[in-house]
């Protein structure tokens, strides 16, 4: 009897505590309008913790290079720039939550962050309700385009498409599609699919395997028994492990069997093993190996700064330019004020690791240059073919005439 | 159609080493050791430490210093918290999942969160081929590697005085102490050989798998089923219930897709217990609950 | 005595009009719309820790799929928000999934009242039939905890690989229009608030209820003894199954209140790492008060939040050392700390008062 009366007690007491501390850190906290304080706060959204923090935490660490960067110089519009970081612990949810607290509560003038679709599909209507500005930095599965997202990683034509039209001049005619089952190579696979029935190409296979599966005997005879010229690789993550590592012992190396994939960068080859995988083609638009002056630069400022071992690789360029490609535009427009860095961003061009980008004012996407590398026996990637030029995103394919199925209807793209 | 047989038979293989240690631990002494995975994943890094020493035989080295260590490791955990919790299996499962987060974020502090690889011996790098099939060496290897395991435990459990103790424990504690058993010896040598069966199976999927902090995450569930199907406590069961989720597991995806296999086996296991709702094999017993 | 036992009584509604009222009056004075959100959040969590308690707690079912039935429940309201916000047209993921033609199985969630039943038959459903597959079979403890946990885990194989149908991994969001509400409008989410506080008092109340009653009393002896409930007559069978559809239902609700608080509705929230967290919150805010499973649901996510926002590496530190301090120490959790303190002060004030009889945590060892 006396239990429940003075654990009824303790609970209030304690659900009162809860409270006051959940208002009690809050009051004095908040700031004013994006920019008019001492410095410009700018958000940093990424998975810290779970399993995507393998990631994304090297992200992180080159958006914060970028920021130093650009402190050193003086900052933007003679303020400093001040991150404020922020855990998506690898939780849709929690992206959008995280979101929601640095555009209201810290007032953050941009945010940069989300590594997985799920997470910038997450974040996109808060980022809409709110009308503040997201980086987004991956490449990613196209047909979006949100006026308040910028994307600086690849959309579908400058990665998949010219992964296709290489493996077309190599003259591989049957492919077979291996995939994580998620947005990004459903997406993927079926533009692949469209591409090769105009192209004279041939899809022997599709097969989707869960998230963090690793059990890929089935899987690789499947692949083997089906002789195809080439696969095409969207797996994510610790699949690739699995898979590579199963596909080799199973006698699939690159000169038997190419393997093009879209989801493996400098970082990911150590965890598979160099013998599993060396050779085999991969599609971006930045290696570390990349000749540029502003590479040479950004590979030494990250080895100075996070260690000598480490290894810098698409999406973390892809983060670093953002943070540039922002600035710029805000250095332009005047302001931090969203519609006005908006405006000011169409045709920001900068020299950054990858060579030229420019921001597509209309799509906000980045124009950028395809490469198709080679997996070293070192474990970096040396690139064997380019587009010669950055190439104009466009997230909706309408420049393609086989891609007309595939676009939504309305389209996501204006 | 056979063709999928000796691919069905390899997953099995890879399933009966993970689940082996769990008949130990969870079978014998009804505690839910969701750490399981972890003392796997010590297993790996072990085989990943001892790499720079022992080049690319790192493997066969490892397989007996990871049997140690991942044994010591469960023999601690028993030590400090576990042997408060007999008879409390629901508490264990919270307790070790505690545990297992902790030592997850510990592998990454220790060795980073990116994946880490170990070579495979060279002489396990051909591959069967029988007809149409492709049995990579390194699947052969890890079948027979389960079945030493096994032989090895049959002979302990069957033929050893310690395995007949074990044995004894298992089927009536009180009984076994009162007739000079040392029950908490005997609880102890349990711990440590199936958390040490973790640790040799951990070694094994270095081969086939990802080295990574969450290694032991992508095991676990799996493991417990094949126990659950096999009955607790029972090597013949955990044996039969791995070959027959494996073979499931192979032909249904090979008909169907991956994500559709996962969903297949666990709607098989929950219908199989519906007929046997104590697994394959039950350990008789007039005990009443 | 018995004065002493009403003036407990009236201290117990007391409680329950305090803790009302602080969440009721004082909470949306004091909290920004942000942190009002978040405690909605937080309160949806409790909800279905609530029912955790009242099968685990009470009925001694450990369910470790309790994610299915927050899932189901969020499922079908955030098919319900699709379709409103749609209108002639297909949800958005269809359209990029390469769906033509609205599936069938979505077309009833059109009506709202169908969605809103769903909310609570869908859960319910796959409970009986789960309930009276397994217990029926006498499957229990750790048997029944796995046999949940794969269910959760096949569950969210099967949203993720039905892209077209459910989203995938991505889940339901982008909600434009909540009930005639702007969802990212501050007076929305005090709206919103105010509903997740009067549903979990009232779910808090039944449940009280439930337990009070004679079927409660069946259910403990069910948890405590099931073999000599079964001499005795009874069908155990059924005792739990009526409970694991209660428990389930209140997670189908709190997942339904979830996703126009929150805005999503994905598989990350319901796999096997969602759901054992919640068991864990229960335990840690004490399984064998209703009041204590409520207390963990809301701590243990206030906590989360907290603490990964200030110290993303230690979190998991802490809170898997969380787990074990408060498992070895306090196996009856906060509350049940609280009670033996409060055992204790009682016992100092009036030495003559007999002892109150502890409750023998029993647990059924696997043969």
């Amino acid at each position: 009897m006396g239990i429940s009366t003075w654990r009824g007690l303790a609970l209030v007491a304690t659900a009162s505590v809860l409270l006051l501390s959940a208002c009690g850190g809050e009051t004095g906290e908040k700031a004013d309008a994006p920019g008019s304080g001492d410095t410009i706060k700018v958000g940093i959204l990424h998975s810290l913790s779970g399993t995507m923090a393998i990631s994304e935490v090297t992200v992180k660490n080159s958006e914060l290079m970028a920021i130093d960067e650009i402190n050193a110089k003086g900052g933007v519009l003679g303020k400093k720039l001040e991150p404020v970081i922020e855990d998506g612990a690898s939780d849709w949810p929690t992206f959008a939550e995280k979101a929601r607290k640095l555009i209201k509560r810290d007032k953050v003038a941009t945010v940069f962050g989300g590594w997985t679709s799920a997470s910038r599909k997450a974040m996109l209507p808060v980022f809409e309700a709110e009308k503040a500005l997201l980086w987004y930095p991956v490449q990613y599965e196209g047909l979006e385009q949100s006026p308040y997202i910028y994307y600086t990683g690849a959309t579908t034509n400058q990665q998949i498409i010219p992964g296709l039209d290489y493996l077309k001049s190599k003259g591989k005619k049957k492919i077979f599609l291996v995939g994580s089952d998620y947005v990004f190579p459903r997406t993927a696979n079926k533009i692949i699919k469209a591409y090769a029935a105009a192209n004279g190409m041939e899809v022997l296979g599709e097969e989707y395997t869960p998230l963090g599966h690793t059990e890929y005997g089935t899987l690789v005879s499947k692949v083997m028994s089906a002789k195809p010229d080439a696969v095409f690789n969207t797996l994510n993550g610790d699949s690739n492990v699995a898979f590579f590592k199963q596909f080799k012992a199973a006698g699939g190396t690159a000169e038997k069997l190419p393997v093009l994939s879209v989801s493996i960068a400098e970082e990911e080859v150590g965890g598979i093993g160099v013998d599993n995988i060396v050779g085999q083609p991969v599609a971006w638009n930045y290696y570390q190996t990349t000749k540029s002056p502003a590479n040479e630069t950004f590979v030494k400022a990250f080895k100075a700064k996070y260690g000598e071992t480490k290894v810098t690789s698409d999406p973390m360029e892809a983060g670093y330019n953002a943070v540039h490609l922002w600035a710029e535009s805000v250095k332009k427009a005047g302001t931090v004020e969203v519609e006005a860095v908006k405006k000011a961003s169409d045709g920001v061009a900068i020299e950054l690791p990858e060579g030229l980008v420019t921001i597509d004012g209309l799509t906000h996407h980045v124009y950028k240059t395809a490469r198709i590398g080679v997996i070293q026996k070192d474990g970096l990637i040396s690139e064997v073919w380019n587009s010669g030029k950055p190439i104009k995103p466009d997230p909706c394919l309408t420049t393609y005439s086989w891609a007309g199925s595939l676009v939504p209807n309305p389209s996501p793209c204006k | 159609m056979l063709d999928q047989l000796p691919i069905g038979l390899s997953i099995s293989g890879a399933l009966l080493l993970i689940a082996l240690g769990l008949t130990f631990t969870f079978g014998q002494m009804g505690v839910i050791n969701m750490a399981h995975g972890e003392f796997i994943m010590a297993g790996a890094y072990t085989a990943y430490m001892i790499q720079d020493f022992a080049g690319d035989q790192a493997v066969i080295v490892a397989l007996p210093l990871a049997f140690v260590v991942a044994g010591a490791m469960g023999l601690i955990l028993e030590r400090v918290a576990i042997r408060r919790f007999y008879g409390r299996p629901l508490d264990t499962l919270l307790l070790t999942w505690g545990v297992s987060l902790v030592l997850q974020q510990l592998a990454r502090d220790l060795f980073g969160a990116p994946n880490v690889n170990v070579t495979a011996p060279g002489w396990l790098e051909g591959r069967l081929t029988l007809g149409s099939v492709i049995v990579p060496y390194t699947r052969l290897f890890i079948m027979a590697l389960a079945i030493v395991c096994v032989v090895a435990i049959w002979a302990y459990m069957n033929r050893s005085r310690q395995g007949r103790r074990m044995r004894a424990v298992m089927q009536n504690r009180e009984l076994a102490a009162c007739s000079g058993v040392i029950t908490e010896r005997v609880d102890q040598l349990t711990f440590f050989i199936g958390s040490g069966l973790a640790g040799i199976a951990g070694v094994a999927l270095t081969l086939i798998g990802p080295i990574g902090p969450t290694l032991g995450t992508n095991y676990i569930v799996d493991a417990f089923l094949v126990v659950v199907a096999g009955g607790l406590g029972q090597l013949r069961g955990a044996v039969l219930a791995a070959l027959a989720l494996g073979l499931l597991n192979s032909y249904a995806e090979f008909w169907t897709d991956a994500s559709l296999a996962k969903v297949i086996v666990f709607g098989s296991i929950v219908a199989f217990l519906q007929f046997r709702p104590q697994g394959m094999f039950v350990l008789r017993s007039r005990a009443l609950t | 005595m018995t004065e002493l036992l009403a003036s407990r009584k009236v201290r117990g509604y007391a409680l329950f009009v305090g803790v009302a009222a602080l969440l009721l009056a004082v909470a949306p004075g004091v909290l920004d719309p942000f942190r009002l959100g978040l405690l909605a959040k937080y309160l949806c969590f409790a909800i279905a820790a609530l029912g955790i308690g009242l099968a685990w707690g009470q009925g001694g079912m450990m369910t470790l799929g309790q994610g299915v039935f927050f899932g189901l429940g969020g499922y079908a309201m955030g098919m319900f928000l699709k379709l409103h916000d749609a209108g002639d047209g297909l949800p958005d993921f269809m359209t990029w999934s390469g769906v033509e033609e609205l599936p069938a199985l979505w077309e009833p969630f059109r009506s709202p009242v169908f969605a809103m039943s769903m909310v609570v038959v869908l859960p319910v459903a796959v409970a009986v039939l789960l309930g009276l597959l397994v217990f029926r079979q006498r499957v229990r403890g750790a048997y029944f905890a796995i046999l949940s946990q794969a269910l959760a885990a096949a569950f969210v194989i099967w949203l993720v690989g039905h892209q077209g149908l459910t989203g995938g991994t991505n889940g339901l969001t982008n909600f434009y229009d909540v009930f005639g509400m702007d969802p990212e409008e501050d007076g929305t989410q005090r709206t919103l608030y105010y509903v997740v506080v009067i549903v979990l008092g009232t779910l808090y109340l039944l449940a009280r209820q439930l337990t009070k009653s004679r079927f409660g009393r069946l259910l403990v002896a069910v948890r405590d003894g099931e073999d000599r409930v079964r001499f005795l007559g009874y069908n155990p069978a059924t005792v739990k199954t009526i409970t694991f559809a209660t428990s389930a239902a209140m997670a189908g609700i709190a997942g339904a209140l979830y996703v126009p608080v929150v805005g999503i509705i994905s598989p990350a929230l319901l796999g096997v790492v969602p759901s054992l967290e919640l068991v864990v919150a229960v335990a840690i805010g004490g399984r064998f008060a209703l009041g204590g499973a409520i207390l963990g649901g809301v701590l243990m996510n206030y906590a989360h939040t907290t603490l990964s926002e200030n110290w993303a590496e230690g979190w998991t530190y802490l809170q898997g050392g969380l787990f074990i301090l408060v498992i070895m120490l306090a196996p009856k959790g906060i509350a049940g700390l609280a009670g033996q303190l409060g055992d204790l002060a009682a016992r100092r004030r009036t030495p003559k008062a007999p002892e109150a009889p502890t409750v023998a945590i029993k647990e059924e060892v696997p043969a």
